[in-house]
């Protein structure tokens, strides 16, 4: 009886961490964000802390291959023209396996950023520690750290570039932009999190 | 004794209230399909009619209260894990079509490839679940609206009947799905 009792306890331990672990994990807005260190697709490697003279940076997890991410691309040039010289620089990261994801590895990733004219780095995230630190599920997934008085990189907006992926003519709403002009403005981001479809992010099996 | 049953009762409403893979190790299906090679033969023509519906449209789907499971697929044709995991709708719909559950696949595919993408994706592939076509600008809306826990990433699953609803956003294989289905219709 006995055994059985501490059987069907530990079931429930088990269950439990099963189900924990089953959660999507990542920071969350509010939280201080890690350095990273990624190769760019100039061969340099660049660290979340080189940025550690800019009032933030402006993450986007995305990627050669997926429709959605291609549909963003001008805007993410266009975005990093505009923030960059007052503060917040765009840095793209690809955080796709490329053995399962066909077109996202280092020298397609090169081609990409040199044909599209890219204007911030675009980081591979070799091995895929840094994505699920994020909490990135997809491509495109913007992530906005702002650098607090301790010099600590701030998560403060986790979301879409803007309400109109396939339209960037009838975009609404720029979510990018106007957390960013709140950032400025020296408050939080009236909008913290926002959703738009992406392609899941590739991983082994 | 009481504690035991009490245990067991633990037990049971926590796999209950949790999500698939926790009830992995617990339950063995046997799903053998005696009906799958008749059912590949049929060929309704469901390519002529493709609804496409913004989400105002779509939530009737989403929320039937009638005695049938749903099983609603969210996919594109341009999305790679959602091609290769649509074998196991397709088979689910043979097996369970005429056992009360509904597969819907709800396609994601831009506007302008309905055409020269999807429909001739469906007409080559002889895919018989019922397809439609969510066209709706505002994801921000809509992706927090079929569920607060989906990030927008594809391929997700919403399982649902009138008594049980859950959201999946990852990969199914055919046993995982059938698996799932079956805490729906048991």
């Amino acid at each position: 009886m006995r055994t059985l009792q501490s059987l069907l306890v530990l079931t429930i331990v088990f269950a439990s961490v099963a189900f924990i672990s089953n959660k999507k994990e990542g920071y969350k807005i509010g939280d201080k964000v890690e350095n990273f260190t990624l190769k760019n697709v100039d061969g340099k490697m660049i660290s979340l802390n080189d940025y550690k003279t800019k009032k933030g940076v402006i993450v986007v997890f995305t990627c050669n291959h997926c429709p959605y991410s291609k549909m963003y691309e001008d805007r993410i040039i266009a975005l990093d023209k505009k923030f960059k010289n007052i503060g917040y620089p765009v840095v793209a990261i690809n955080p796709n396996d490329p053995s399962v994801s066909l077109g996202d590895d280092f020298e397609s990733m090169k081609d990409r950023a040199e044909t599209k004219g890219f204007t911030f780095p675009y980081l591979f995230d070799d091995g895929q520690k840094v994505f699920p630190k994020f909490g990135a599920t997809k491509t495109p997934h913007v992530f906005i750290l702002n650098k607090n008085h301790n010099n600590n990189f701030i998560l403060s907006y986790i979301g879409a570039i803007d309400d109109n992926a396939r339209d960037a003519k009838n975009v609404k709403d720029r979510y990018v932009e106007k957390a960013i002009s709140d950032l400025l403005e020296g408050t939080a981001p009236m909008i913290t999190e926002t959703k738009a479809i992406g392609c899941s992010i590739k991983t082994k099996k | 004794m009481i504690s035991k049953i009490l245990n067991s009762l633990l037990v049971l409403v926590f796999l209950v209230s949790c999500e698939q893979k926790v009830k992995k190790t617990s339950e063995i299906i046997t799903n053998k399909d005696p009906f799958l090679s008749k059912n590949k033969i049929e060929n309704t023509s469901i390519t002529s009619t493709i609804p496409i519906l913004n989400y105002d449209q779509l939530v009737p789907f989403l929320n039937k209260k009638d005695d049938k499971t749903y099983v609603v697929n969210f996919w594109a044709t341009w999305c790679k894990p959602c091609v290769e995991e649509l074998p196991a709708f397709e088979k689910l719909h043979s097996n369970y079509k005429d056992k009360n559950v509904e597969v819907l696949l709800v396609s994601l595919d831009f506007p302008n490839q309905i055409e020269n993408h999807l429909i001739p994706f469906i007409k080559n592939r002889n895919l018989q679940p019922k397809v439609m076509v969510l066209d709706d600008p505002d994801q921000n809306k809509w992706i927090n609206g079929i569920d607060k826990s989906w990030s927008g990433a594809i391929p997700a699953t919403l399982i649902y009947n009138k008594n049980k609803r859950s959201f999946y956003e990852q990969s199914f294989d055919d046993n995982l799905l059938t698996k799932e289905l079956q805490q729906f219709i048991n």
